[in-house]
């Protein structure tokens, strides 16, 4: 049973559409992540939810019921936002009390509920402080047990942790998704970082320019690019343009013949090839896809390093390799690589995806 | 050693100029607290002793007793209606977008430019006018006064509360209404709240400006209804005596308690 329900929804301001037939399943207990560049959507998305912005065409239902032009107070919705928005006149407790109050909840049932709310985002005892007397990190607390406290029937939240700084932000992360999961919220999760949402939803909706380009797990999503957009904006790839001449092989531009998995769809005339930096090779044994090249800038990224590698072709290739050698070891130096030094990149045909070519 | 030197000057400069902007102030209002303590009839340094008759003749000169009640009476009438309709015009202005907004503003501000004397001469033209055609008289009487310092009361509000209006974050209302509350509910347990600082200053300054107004006023009051500063006006035209400095004195008294009872409720320094 799915819990929210968008159903081709539309938002036009003035001549220009913000939302562009955007239909959505969220499933009971589902944490899904709207996930876009600026202006893509996203925002103005979850506001209809809400019911702070009206729908200028479409259906929203929240569970069984259609919610489209219901104010957001007759809506059940629990939102955080981006700046907390605590009330700064009342103290953590009354913020937190206040949805039950507009509930009339019976005054007795108030206390305990807000302590057990607090208790949950671990603030119990703060209560009688001011929201200006608490950090960052705790505002937010607040403002999520204010969310909770009310017993939502969705859960929504606007970038809540781009104001955290970024250590606070993983901490901050895993308990928002400890305690979705734990009190099985559905949750609609709005950001603009596509590792915060790799990391915290079931599945995510990529926006752009107010259309959905793919839904989809993370797994899917980062596998599976439904386009070129997505495969660029979730991770990174590269991109070789040029046609297919074959059923499995592919000509770039600069004449390499590259053969990729045929998944059977009709041999497009133009297209591009995606292909993750990490799933290519240097060196490595014989097969097909095998190029010959240079590189050209070694960057060391920690954990990995990344080359970039032009072709004989003319293109280049980025390619990371996991520093998974200890330090010390010979290896390292066997394997260090140097700009100016040849090298033959390859990848396996599974790794190349064939993407339709931009919208220019 | 040349640059903590000039530091030093630049300090000391600052200190003088902070020092002499206070003497400039609180002069006038030293030297008028003093005096109504003095015991000559004519003001004459070093005084000859020191007395309270001139805060008796104060109260014995009911001319002054029945102008402060009216300055008083008039004072919290206009506040009360300035403020709320300037809170709602401040509203309008803030919130919503319509033609002819910033003409609104800028129409609702200008009586702190247009003299007092100017607009007094035109409204005592004006409720001519009203008279002549509507038979409803306002000139030299008590709604023609306060309607006059509803006027001049306006502006203070809607500049007071629009700065503050423009500092609520206006996700906090969203907020609650997220959590239940109704547009009314929220402006009653959210918004108003948040812009009480800036409602509390809009009405004192209200008021002070109602009260001691003197040249709007004297254009348009009555025989007989006196406002206190037109009463100390009229006194100085017979008699200068330390009478004026008591009756000031008292008026000095009461809006420096004035200002400091708000600052308990709402710190002045952080709205004005």
């Amino acid at each position: 049973m799915s819990q929210v329900s968008l159903r081709r929804l539309v938002k036009r301001f003035g001549a220009v559409k913000a939302v562009d037939d955007v239909t959505l399943d969220v499933r009971e207990g589902e944490l899904v992540a709207l996930l876009g560049p600026s202006g893509c959507g996203k925002t103005t998305t979850l506001r209809m939810i809400a019911g702070f912005i009206a729908a200028t065409e479409g259906q929203i239902l929240i569970g069984d019921r259609d919610v489209t032009h219901l104010p957001p107070y007759r809506r059940n919705t629990g939102m955080v936002f981006q700046g907390y928005a605590l009330f700064p006149h009342m103290t953590v407790a009354q913020n937190v009390a206040f949805g039950l109050e507009m509930r009339k909840v019976a005054k007795a049932d108030i206390a305990p509920r807000v302590a057990e709310a607090l208790r949950l985002v671990r603030l119990d005892g703060l209560g009688e402080r001011m929201p200006r007397q608490l950090s960052g990190g705790q505002q937010q607390r607040v403002a999520l047990a204010r969310a909770l406290v009310i017993r939502p029937e969705v859960f929504l939240l606007d970038e809540p942790l781009s104001n955290l700084d970024a250590k606070l932000r993983l901490s901050v992360r895993v308990e928002i998704r400890q305690l979705q999961q734990s009190l099985g919220l559905t949750t609609v999760f709005v950001t603009h970082d596509q590792e915060e949402a790799l990391t915290l939803a079931d599945r995510l909706v990529v926006m752009s320019q107010g259309s959905v380009q793919q839904i989809g797990t993370p797994e899917a999503l980062y596998e599976r690019p439904a386009n070129h957009f997505v495969a660029d904006f979730i991770g990174r790839s590269n991109f070789l343009e040029g046609r297919v001449t074959a059923p499995g092989m592919f000509r770039t531009r600069g004449g390499l013949d590259v053969a990729f998995a045929d998944t059977g769809a009709s041999p497009r005339d133009a297209g591009v090839l995606a292909i993750r930096p990490e799933k290519v090779q240097v060196g490595g044994e014989a097969g097909p896809n095998r190029f010959p090249g240079t590189i050209e800038f070694v960057t060391y990224l920690g954990a990995a390093t990344e080359l970039r590698v032009r072709l004989a072709s003319g293109e280049a290739v980025a390619v990371t390799r996991p520093n998974d050698t200890p330090a010390g070891d010979g290896a390292v130096a066997a394997r260090a690589a140097m700009p100016g030094q040849p090298v033959t990149v390859s990848w396996p045909p599974a790794a190349a995806l064939l993407l339709a070519p931009p919208a220019a | 050693m040349i640059v903590s030197l000039r530091r030093h000057w630049r300090r000391a400069t600052l200190c003088a100029v902070v020092f002499l902007v206070y003497v400039f102030i609180l002069t006038p209002v030293i030297f008028v607290s003093w005096i109504s303590f003095f015991s000559n009839e004519i003001v004459s340094f070093p005084p000859e002793g020191y007395t309270l008759r001139w805060f008796a003749n104060v109260w014995e000169q009911r001319v002054f007793a029945r102008g402060f009640v009216m300055s008083l009476q008039v004072a919290a009438i206009a506040t009360v209606l300035g403020v709320s309709l300037g809170t709602l015009a401040s509203i309008a202005i803030v919130r919503y977008r319509f033609p002819g907004r910033e003409t609104l503003n800028m129409l609702l501000l200008s009586p702190l430019i247009v003299p007092g004397t100017v607009a007094g001469t035109a409204l005592y033209i004006f409720y001519i006018a009203v008279d002549d055609a509507l038979e409803w008289r306002l000139q030299a009487t008590l709604e023609g006064l306060v309607l006059a310092h509803v006027m001049l009361t306006i502006p203070w509000t809607v500049r007071l509360v629009t700065a503050s209006l423009v500092g609520i974050d206006r996700s906090v209302e969203d907020a609650a209404m997220n959590l239940g509350a109704n547009r009314w509910t929220t402006f009653r347990r959210v918004t108003f709240p948040m812009m009480r600082a800036g409602l509390v200053a809009a009405a004192l300054f209200s008021f002070i400006t109602s009260f001691e107004n003197l040249e709007l006023s004297l254009l348009l009051v009555g025989p007989g209804r006196t406002t206190l500063p037109i009463a100390i006006l009229q006194y100085l035209e017979f008699k200068v005596d330390p009478t004026i400095a008591a009756v000031s004195f008292v008026q000095i008294l009461l809006i420096g308690t004035l200002m400091l009872i708000t600052d308990r409720f709402v710190k002045l320094s952080r709205v004005v």
